[in-house]
């Protein structure tokens, strides 16, 4: 959780270099779910993701320096400077893919778990999404698809309280999301999603709930997000959201908390060390990232 | 070899058969698909034979399952996704376009997407306004999709077989008129290649460049304007992307002479960019203005006695390659005026009773 916050806290503090000349969705506030689901997912599972994806993409083992040069429109960049932040992918680790229009990865999700059923792979896939989707009707064929079949999915929902600017009580009734999954048919369950061990405690029985043949299972994490919707400010001067939203939710950093944890449980760790591995390393993801080649346009019409 | 006969919707089965038998990764999923009309008789069987497992009736949710296609694909499998409308496909623009057509270009190796669409064209019997419309301009506007149009037997099962070894995304499009045609059609497993238009009749004194079953009506034509010894070149298109203009070129260096003939509408349709394409490269073999044959710019109509003018048939194709080559002897014309079919015309022969 401390490397996302401290990669995603320098794509923020470079993106006014110009250089990086993608829109961002920076995750910051959001690890804990990123984290906590993917730490209970096997090599072999596959995972998929919306706009807000950097967090997923490195919590599943994502290449940090193709990530970075892809920000940086480099050929070496994950999708070869195709995607930019928006269009993320590392095949080796499981990453199939995130893109960005809303609830457009959902079914492609669904289907890989479709897949792996139909060719008895013991592989499950995991979408992460937001609150958002429920908006959008294909969330609502996708869960009927994945209850239908019982396939193989795990549906995680970072319910952070916002589109862009507008409140979710502007956008949808008072009536919870998870039941909304429950209401599919699929088995539904919500909780704090700044608590890294209470994410990962629950991914792991709905992951153990999946591999028992009791279909898909949906998660629905309550969270924050940081920063502005896209772009690397904090915007809360807009007045968007209401006064103390931002700082209570910011009492409750999950990276705090985990500390907080993992204090409690006597594990020895030296915060020091660990800030400078992540720093290195990050220095070092920039650097190449911003000495590789951009792509030519003689290779842009592959796979076209 | 002698000839071996089948329908056009026959050759569709064969082939989904037969590409079923080779390649156990294909799945077939559709509304209907395993009932008991069986998309026109395309699939009669296939569930029997693969299996439910392998041949799957669809929640009516054109969207969400083309996506749930899309991840399939991604995953190995190779689905054939059935549609018994094109008009239905309107629902699941956003995983067409935004995610079948840009995943192998955005994530590139790996990221191959080996989906074949199959939608159907509905034509008369009252269908109207949602039902019958034919949209190939709309999917062939968008890199990243294959579009194709077979209109003889032989190619609708060699290329749905092609299609489904494609390792991208192809729009398979049927013509509902073109079900009941025959042809030779081999019993082997045969791929067509997905590029490309065929010459299927020689002639020197105008082209014409004919979509899906208006390539019917264009043969009808020929064959009677053969006995006015005027002599047409037809060109199948049978890909409305990518187009294949190098034959259409071809052939107008020949002739001079150009006509198009479309199932859809005319603005913004693919007789526009065949025409644009002839213009910007062959203008100085041009004899005179191409003319396209399309349909109006309204709505497919209901009623039936609105569907005399609607569609243009092998009647209005002769009379618009008398006009090409400035024939005005009024017995031709008559000759031209008599190729209209009598009875009704919102069905493809009299033996037709609907419904579709």
């Amino acid at each position: 959780m401390l490397r996302i916050r401290r990669i995603e806290e320098a794509v923020a503090q470079r993106y006014h270099e110009q250089e990086m000349r993608c829109p961002v969705h920076l995750s910051i506030g959001q690890e804990a779910v990123a984290v906590g689901v993917c730490a209970a997912l096997s090599d072999d599972d596959i995972v998929y993701s919306g706009h807000r994806s950097h967090a997923h993409y490195l919590a599943k083992g994502g290449d940090l320096t193709a990530l970075i040069a892809e920000l940086y429109g480099k050929a070496s960049g994950c999708s070869g400077g195709r995607g930019g932040s928006m269009h993320i992918v590392d095949h080796k680790i499981g990453f199939w893919g995130a893109t960005p229009i809303v609830a457009g990865t959902v079914p492609i999700a669904v289907g890989a778990a479709w897949a792996a059923k139909l060719q008895n792979s013991s592989r499950i896939v995991t979408i992460f999404f937001g609150d958002g989707c429920f908006e959008e009707g294909v969330m609502h064929e996708s869960l009927n698809f994945a209850a239908l079949h019982q396939l193989p999915v795990l549906f995680v929902c970072e319910n952070n309280g916002y589109s862009v600017y507008t409140n979710l009580q502007s956008r949808q009734p008072h009536r919870s999301i998870s039941a909304l999954a429950s209401a599919h048919g699929v088995n539904s369950i919500s909780g704090d999603g700044n608590d890294v061990m209470f994410v990962n405690q629950q991914s792991s029985d709905a992951i153990k709930r999946i591999h028992n043949g009791e279909g898909p299972q949906f998660l629905e994490f309550s969270t924050f997000r940081w920063l502005e919707h896209c772009g690397p400010n904090n915007d809360d001067d807009l007045g968007y959201r209401d006064e103390g939203e931002l700082a209570s939710w910011q009492e409750r950093c999950p990276i705090e908390l985990a500390l907080g944890q993992l204090n409690a449980s006597s594990v020895a760790l030296d915060q020091e060390d660990v800030e400078k591995d992540i720093n290195a390393e990050i220095i070092s993801a920039f650097n190449t990232a911003q000495c590789a080649d951009p792509p030519v346009v003689g290779d842009y019409c592959e796979y076209a | 070899m002698p000839d071996r006969i089948l329908s056009y919707a026959e050759a569709i089965r064969e082939a989904t058969f037969q590409a079923m038998e080779d390649n156990d990764q294909v799945i077939v999923i559709g509304e209907g698909v395993p009932d008991p009309k069986n998309i026109f008789g395309t699939t009669i069987g296939l569930q029997e034979k693969f299996g439910p497992d392998r041949v799957f009736d669809m929640p009516l949710s054109e969207n969400g399952v083309t996506g749930i296609c899309i991840g399939a694909a991604q995953a190995g499998l190779r689905p054939l996704m059935v549609h018994q409308r094109i008009d239905f496909m309107l629902l699941a623009m956003d995983q067409l376009v935004n995610h079948a057509a840009k995943w192998h270009f955005l994530f590139g190796k790996g990221a191959e997407i080996p989906l074949v669409i199959r939608a159907i064209i509905g034509r008369g019997w009252g269908q109207g306004p949602q039902h019958a419309q034919s949209l190939q301009a709309l999917f062939a506007h968008i890199p990243g999709l294959r579009v194709v149009m077979p209109s003889s037997a032989y190619d609708a099962k060699g290329m749905l077989i092609g299609a489904i070894n494609d390792n991208n995304p192809v729009i398979f499009l049927e013509h509902r008129w073109l079900h009941q045609i025959t042809g030779n059609v081999p019993s082997n497993y045969y791929a067509e290649s997905l590029e490309g238009a065929k010459v299927i009749r020689k002639g020197a004194m105008v082209t014409i460049a004919a979509f899906s079953y208006m390539l019917i009506e264009a043969i009808r034509a020929a064959e009677w304007l053969a006995t006015q010894d005027i002599e047409v070149e037809i060109i199948d298109m049978r890909v409305v992307r990518p187009l294949d203009m190098d034959t259409v070129l071809m052939s107008i260096e020949k002739t001079g002479r150009l006509l198009v003939l479309d199932t859809a509408w005319k603005t913004g349709g693919i007789s526009a960019e065949i025409v644009a394409g002839v213009t910007e490269k062959a203008m100085k073999h041009l004899k005179c203005a191409p003319v396209r044959l399309t349909l109006p710019d309204l709505p497919a109509p209901t009623a039936s006695s609105l569907t005399e003018t609607y569609y243009p048939e092998a009647e209005q194709v002769a009379e618009a390659v008398l006009r090409l080559l400035d024939i005005d002897d009024n017995n031709v014309i008559a000759g031209a005026k008599a190729l209209a079919r009598t009875g009704n015309r919102d069905v493809p022969n009299a033996d037709f009773t609907g419904p579709f």
